[in-house]
């Protein structure tokens, strides 16, 4: 490690010091490119947030790519209905890694309004793993800059040894639900999503008791 | 000018047609026509020259679970005579294998895609439409779920705020809640 004061006088003279970690993760975190897709009124703030008045181009997040073959972002920005599910999912297996997603608004995360009707998806982290929810029906752009600032912070703590994705045996595809008869198949993935450990391990009946 | 029942009849021998009262403000009555005459009192409707039903902005559904019929039910203006709306109504009984009506989109194109929801969502199949297929389930679904007697699938199984309704079919489904979600039930 670099001594503070000598690299502080180092940066007086133009002479920059940093780690590879630094560098790459500095990289990765000013050009996240998101995947160019839109669901539901959400992705109208999504295309405010990248126009002009809200320019996301300042966090250097503007490239919406039209192929998840470029994209490192997937910005789940709207409702997803049972239909557009197994299509969301394989747009995300389809990305390379590193890929991160943002679920957008209270349909994205949780279903929202929508939630108990029988066509609407009860949030997408039941199938793909996301990195940042943003409340909100829509939130605001400046709630899509701050996900994407957040986003950004947690790049930049990640350690390049210990990154899933250059693990041989990492795990980047995800199980595609199936369209069945009365419902997709299966209702989540449970490598992915689970309820919430607390009430998890304790059943209905004991919790009543112990009320 | 929107046709009397008698002009109806005049034009469309045999045709059965009955005025429903509207309940609503709007207190709009609707014609209620038989099957078997509903394409011809439509082309009707459509070409008689004093009516000019061109445009048929609404198809949808009805289900009276009780009464045991589904009802398709049709706004119709005029754009050329600036009138209308004419609303017709057409019933099936509720029975998958029997619930059929003659197809309007032979008469007015637009009904097409309205028809397909109206079959999609309620079951209801039009005899004589081009292309019935689902548009907005996917094609492997087999329900209805505009249907009153239809049953989501069981998937409360996480519920962070059940109440009411959700509560209940939360606990049928073996969900799992928050315990203050059942502290109120026992209150109760």
């Amino acid at each position: 490690m670099i001594d503070e004061s000598l690299k502080s006088e180092l940066q007086k003279q133009g002479v920059f010091v940093v780690s590879t970690e630094w560098l790459y993760n500095w990289g990765r975190k000013s050009s996240i490119w998101p995947l160019q897709f839109g669901l539901a009124c959400c992705a109208i703030e999504m295309i405010a947030a990248a126009a002009a008045r809200y320019d996301l181009a300042r966090f250097g997040a503007e490239v919406f790519r039209a192929t998840p073959r470029q994209a490192d972002l997937m910005i789940v920005a709207g409702t997803v209905t049972k239909k557009m599910a197994p299509q969301v999912v394989r747009l995300f297996n389809q990305m390379p890694e590193p890929k991160y997603v943002i679920a957008m608004g209270a349909c994205a995360i949780s279903g929202g309004p929508f939630k108990d009707g029988y066509n609407v998806l009860k949030g997408v982290d039941r199938y793909i793993p996301v990195d940042v929810h943003i409340p909100g029906c829509p939130p605001r752009p400046e709630a899509l800059l701050h996900a994407i600032i957040t986003l950004q912070e947690k790049i930049a703590g990640q350690h390049i040894d210990r990154t899933r994705w250059y693990d041989a045996e990492a795990k980047t595809e995800f199980p595609i639900p199936v369209c069945s008869e009365h419902d997709l198949l299966p209702a989540a993935n449970p490598e992915v999503w689970q309820p919430p450990k607390d009430y998890r391990d304790v059943t209905n009946e004991e919790s009543v008791k112990k009320l | 000018m929107i046709p009397t029942s008698e002009q109806l009849c005049a034009a469309v021998p045999g045709v059965v047609i009955e005025i429903v009262p509207s309940t609503l403000a709007a207190a709009q009555p609707a014609m209620l026509v038989d099957r078997e005459h509903l394409v011809a009192v439509a082309r009707y409707l459509k070409n008689e020259p004093s009516c000019q039903f061109e445009f048929c902005s609404c198809v949808t559904g009805v289900d009276y679970l009780a009464k045991g019929f589904i009802e398709v039910v049709y706004h119709l203006y005029s754009v050329a005579l600036k009138h209308g709306p004419v609303i017709l109504k057409v019933r099936a009984p509720r029975e998958l294998d029997q619930c059929h009506v003659p197809s309007l989109t032979p008469v007015w194109r637009g009904c097409e895609f309205q028809e397909r929801e109206v079959f999609d969502l309620y079951g209801v199949k039009f005899d004589g439409h081009p292309d019935l297929r689902r548009i907005l389930m996917w094609n492997e679904f087999t329900d209805h779920p505009m249907r009153k007697d239809y049953v989501p699938p069981a998937d409360y199984e996480w519920e962070p705020t059940p109440h009411d309704e959700v509560l209940k079919r939360a606990k049928a489904d073996g969900g799992i809640m928050p315990p203050s979600a059942l502290a109120t039930e026992v209150k109760k």
